[in-house]
């Protein structure tokens, strides 16, 4: 009887690590996307274009999503090439 | 291939009928989050879900050259009569629990089958008992508590960090990530399942001489399995999504995110690491985790618990059924006849008793329980049930 626990706790390690990370990073792309938001409905109000916060914010949500679709595109890789 | 027995058309007609069912059992299992939380409407997402199915089956290149990974003795064991008994048990478990809106998994479900059909057909030798235990039970006890793990500890998160943020925004943002994360699903679902359907019949081919030794699965093997899968996929097993969606917990977009990243995760780790595991289990772990890991951290227990009667009975129950069926196959023409007759009165059977609650797109999200009301006092549905069963 040969099981290999090593390589059980390995993907039990990595689909925890990578699951909380992917989800984390989209969560942050989400909450990049309200600050953006937020930033643009105070610019409205006020007369003088500050543009930074609402345009870094944005920057910081495609960040986020480029990972989370970099990661979907790992794994399409994996599925296609065991 | 120009001559084909009677038994081996049997064989291939049953191995796309189990695949029609594995692909409706399953459904549940990438689309129902999406479909509980308002992320696809039910038509759409099993659309997406069919649709996918149907481009996972061409999609690996790793070709289907074991049904079973090992766990019978496919030299001794691979006899048609022995793989059609397996499919019948199989087909008529994933009937029974589907009627009961339980999401069991169908891989176990023919695993079961082929070893109960192995044990009556070649002997206890004809199954390696060691490679039950290292691929099928430490997984499927392992592999819905890491995805469910994983989904509370993404659900939390997803939560805390989201909190100071637009919660419309928010929702909005999930609804769409659900949209990737179940069509992943759905995409190594037929990568997975449609390729066990091609190799059952693969092999079948090989075993009767139609085929040679090493054959690759032939292009209308191919597209027959896959098209039986996404076939399946497309009528939706309703009872089970609303099971999976609604009955084991209230789940919002955050959630469904969460469960469904961490269920297309613990997949693709596993299948590249070489554990084989179920789908269904993990991806219900997910929902569970995700439940739990929620605002409200609810979990509706009843549920869960047969739930996991079910997966515990899943391999035996089959296992019993196949080795019943492999019994009548052996004796003949009419042992097949019978036990065709016996799979399609079954199969018959339970979709008229699912009639007397139906389920459909329409009315998959309300929150009443899939139950079996035995409204018809005289034949009662569990007797019709437990004959097929036992």
């Amino acid at each position: 009887m040969h099981i290999k626990w090593n390589a059980l706790a390995q993907t039990a390690g990595a689909s925890f690590g990578i699951t909380v990370a992917v989800v984390a990073v989209f969560a942050l792309g989400i909450l990049a996307l309200s600050r953006r938001e937020a930033a643009l409905s105070a610019r409205e109000g006020e007369a003088a274009p500050a543009a930074g916060g609402g345009r870094l914010a944005l920057a910081g949500a495609y960040v986020c999503f480029g990972l989370c679709a970099a990661a979907v595109v790992y794994g399409l890789v994996l599925i296609a090439a065991p | 291939m120009e001559h084909i027995s009677f038994l081996v058309a049997v064989v291939i007609i049953t191995a796309l009928a189990f695949d029609f069912t594995n692909g409706f059992h399953d459904t549940a299992n990438a689309m129902a989050t999406s479909i509980a939380t308002g992320a696809l409407r039910p038509k759409v997402a099993v659309t997406i879900a069919a649709v996918l199915n149907f481009a996972g089956a061409f999609l690996s290149v790793k070709v289907a050259t074991t049904i079973s990974g090992g766990i019978v003795n496919e030299k001794t064991g691979i006899h048609p009569e022995i793989i059609f008994a397996a499919l019948a048990g199989a087909i008529l478990w994933n009937l029974l629990t589907w009627l009961r809106g339980l999401p069991s998994s169908s891989s176990h479900a023919l695993y079961g089958g082929l070893i109960g059909a192995t044990v009556v057909g070649v002997g206890m030798n004809g199954v390696n008992f060691d490679t039950v235990l290292s691929k099928i039970l430490i997984p499927a006890i392992a592999s819905p508590l890491v995805a469910g793990l994983a989904s509370w500890g993404a659900t939390k998160l997803a939560y805390a960090i989201t909190r100071k943020g637009n919660a419309e925004t928010a929702t909005k943002g999930f609804k769409t990530g659900q949209i990737f994360s179940s069509s992943l699903i759905s995409l190594a679902h037929g990568t997975n399942d449609a390729q066990k359907t091609m190799g059952i019949i693969t092999l079948t081919l090989v075993s009767v001489g139609a085929l040679p030794h090493g054959a690759l699965p032939p292009t209308w093997v191919i597209v027959s399995a896959g098209g039986a899968i996404a076939l399946g996929t497309y009528m939706g097993g309703w009872r089970i999504i609303r099971s999976m969606g609604k009955g084991l917990a209230d789940i919002k977009a955050p959630q469904g995110f969460a469960s469904e990243s961490a269920a297309a995760t613990v997949i693709l780790t596993s299948s590249h690491m070489g554990f084989g595991l179920s789908t269904t289990q993990v991806c219900s772990g997910g929902i569970m985790g995700a439940g739990l890991g929620g605002p409200k951290a609810e979990l509706r227990w009843s549920l869960v618990r047969r739930m996991v009667y079910t997966w515990a009975l899943t391999l035996p129950a089959a296992a019993l059924v196949s080795g019943g069926a492999a019994l009548l196959v052996r004796q003949g023409t009419w042992g097949i006849v019978l036990v065709g007759a016996v799979l399609v009165a079954g199969s018959g059977a339970m979709w008229l008793i699912s009639r007397r609650q139906p389920i459909s797109a329409d009315n998959v999200n309300d929150v009443t329980p899939v139950e079996v009301p035995a409204t018809a006092p005289a034949n009662a549905p569990t007797p019709a049930s437990t004959t097929v069963a036992a």
